[in-house]
């Protein structure tokens, strides 16, 4: 499934909080079994779908670099180019 | 005074004078040429450059650029015009009332015959220059509004790519990008990268803010902006006003990470959020992924201690009713599936809590388990849900002759209508 960036960024925190509150739910007991169930299933697949996302990142460093013509050039950086001041 | 008199000694007084007669063969002068002759004795009766200080009065910027105003003590006052050029290395907002030291050069304005003040600088008196220009920044921008608190977008929660503008070869850029390897290596890193000091750099900023914007908003999540610590020169690109309006229009969430603790720019005022250094804005910027994941790990196992109570509950509530004088005549089927569901659940009890006492590293496996464990496994093995205007249906007492019900299979649902009602304990058939 293809989602923007911005949607997978909201959608973490959106489903840790959902998470949060369904366990906080269930333990609440409050909740009927057959509710219960849904819930439970939710949980995993929350769970499930946040895990994914800390695991899916790349963690790319680059510079860019202004063209004449107003572009953009990306290039590679690495904590080694970095002069002393 | 004592300029006053000495420069009128060398006039006669009108009442002493004689005026003298028109003479036309005597050599007469242009206005211009008077004015000329004024003008050098002027240049010629003072240094390049003199301190004057007085009151500011009158101020008035034109369209030029230049500005103008009147210099003043209680006795006299004098026109000033400072020009573009010199006006703009000037920091602060020049303000009727003020008191000022201005480095003049006196000179004559010939096309009206003025003698006028050219302003070279001006430093305000009692303050620094530099904390002047902070504390008017400060003031006008609050009143507009810039800081308010409900204009500050939340930093996300968890960045795909962080954007970065500062200097490439700084201390800020190495400090931020070892604290979000550390937390959380997978976060991507795009510099721009800008002069953070010096004439022009804080115009490097503001583009370098409005060029990702316009370009990068839909990869970068967060922005900071920032470099390490340095004297209030040296930091002052952040507290000009161009950087403060950039910061102010961008859509992107921008952490300010100038200098150290103490020091306290423009820029901070107007960002989502203040660092106090590179480091802790990385530290804002990003999560810290080890946490995030014991955090995760940790609700999950309290999601499988609460499934495991729920089945205890539901063990407990059968037990219960096959106690009831309802199914002490099919008792036999009913005590089958009780001891059937019994063993179930003591094997995943213990099944459960051998897991839960293993490391939590381990849990993140169990997710993948957890269907073996699923209610919904428990319909498949044949057992039913009976719903009743969407709500379950617990007892066969809920239930009369005609209601039409839903019964739940694990493959579906179907539509049922009670043909009998539980009056002479009959009806155990819609129960499971």
């Amino acid at each position: 499934m293809e989602r923007t960036m911005k949607d997978s960024n909201t959608s973490f925190e959106d489903a840790l909080k959902r998470l949060e509150e369904i366990v906080a739910e269930l333990e609440d007991g409050e909740v009927p079994l057959e509710d219960s169930l849904k819930l439970y299933e939710e949980g995993i697949s929350l769970y499930r779908f946040c895990m994914a996302k800390l695991n899916e990142l790349q963690g790319k460093i680059e510079v860019l670099l202004k063209e004449i013509d107003s572009t953009f050039v990306r290039k590679d950086f690495s904590i080694e180019d970095v002069g002393e001041d | 005074m004592g300029t006053h008199d000495s420069f009128n000694l060398n006039f006669a007084k009108p009442s002493e004078q004689v005026v003298p007669e028109f003479v036309p063969e005597v050599k007469t002068f242009s206005v211009s040429e008077v004015n000329r002759m004024v003008r050098d004795w002027i240049r010629e009766g003072f240094p390049s450059f003199i301190w004057v200080e007085g009151e500011v009065s009158r101020v008035k910027i034109h369209s030029s650029g230049h500005m103008y105003f009147v210099l003043k003590d209680e006795n006299a006052s004098v026109s000033a015009v400072m020009f573009r050029s010199a006006r703009s290395r000037l920091k602060f907002e020049l303000k009727h009332g003020m008191q000022v030291l201005c480095l003049v050069r006196v000179d004559l304005y010939e096309r009206e015959g003025k003698f006028q003040f050219y302003i070279e600088d001006i430093h305000p008196k009692g303050i620094g220059a530099l904390e002047l220009a902070f504390r008017q920044l400060k003031e006008k921008l609050e009143k507009e509004g810039l800081f308010r608190e409900e204009l500050k977008r939340p930093i996300p929660y968890l960045p795909r790519t962080v954007g970065v503008i500062t200097s490439p070869t700084g201390a800020a850029i190495r400090d931020i990008i070892k604290v979000i390897s550390r937390r959380f290596p997978g976060v991507n890193i795009l510099l721009y990268p800008v002069r953070v000091q010096g004439e022009g750099a804080c115009d490097e900023i503001a583009r370098a803010i409005d060029d990702i914007n316009e370009h990068f908003a839909d990869e970068v999540d967060v922005l900071i902006v920032g470099r390490g610590g340095g004297s209030i020169e040296d930091l002052w690109a952040f507290n000009e006003e161009v950087v403060a309006r950039a910061i102010s229009r961008s859509k992107i969430p921008i952490i300010s990470a100038v200098g150290h603790e103490i020091d306290f720019t423009i820029a901070d005022f107007v960002a989502d959020k203040r660092a106090p250094t590179p480091s802790a804005g990385a530290e804002l910027a990003v999560p810290d992924r080890g946490e995030l994941i014991s955090h995760l790990n940790h609700l999950l196992s309290r999601l499988l201690l609460i499934l495991r109570h729920r089945w205890d509950d539901v063990k407990w509530r059968i037990e219960r009713i096959g106690k009831s004088r309802a199914f002490l005549e099919p008792k036999y089927k009913l005590e089958q599936r009780v001891q059937l569901l019994d063993s179930l659940l003591e094997k995943m009890a213990v099944e459960l809590c051998n897991r839960l006492d293993k490391s939590r590293l381990q849990l993140k496996h169990l997710a993948g388990k957890l269907d073996v464990l699923s209610p919904l496994r428990t319909l498949a093995r044949g057992y039913a849900i009976v719903y009743k205007e969407k709500k379950v249906v617990r007892l066969s007492t809920q239930l009369s002759v005609r209601d039409r019900v839903t019964i739940r299979f694990a493959d579906g649902e179907v539509n049922a209508e009670v043909v009998k009602d539980g009056k002479n304990n009959e009806r155990q058939q819609y129960l499971f």
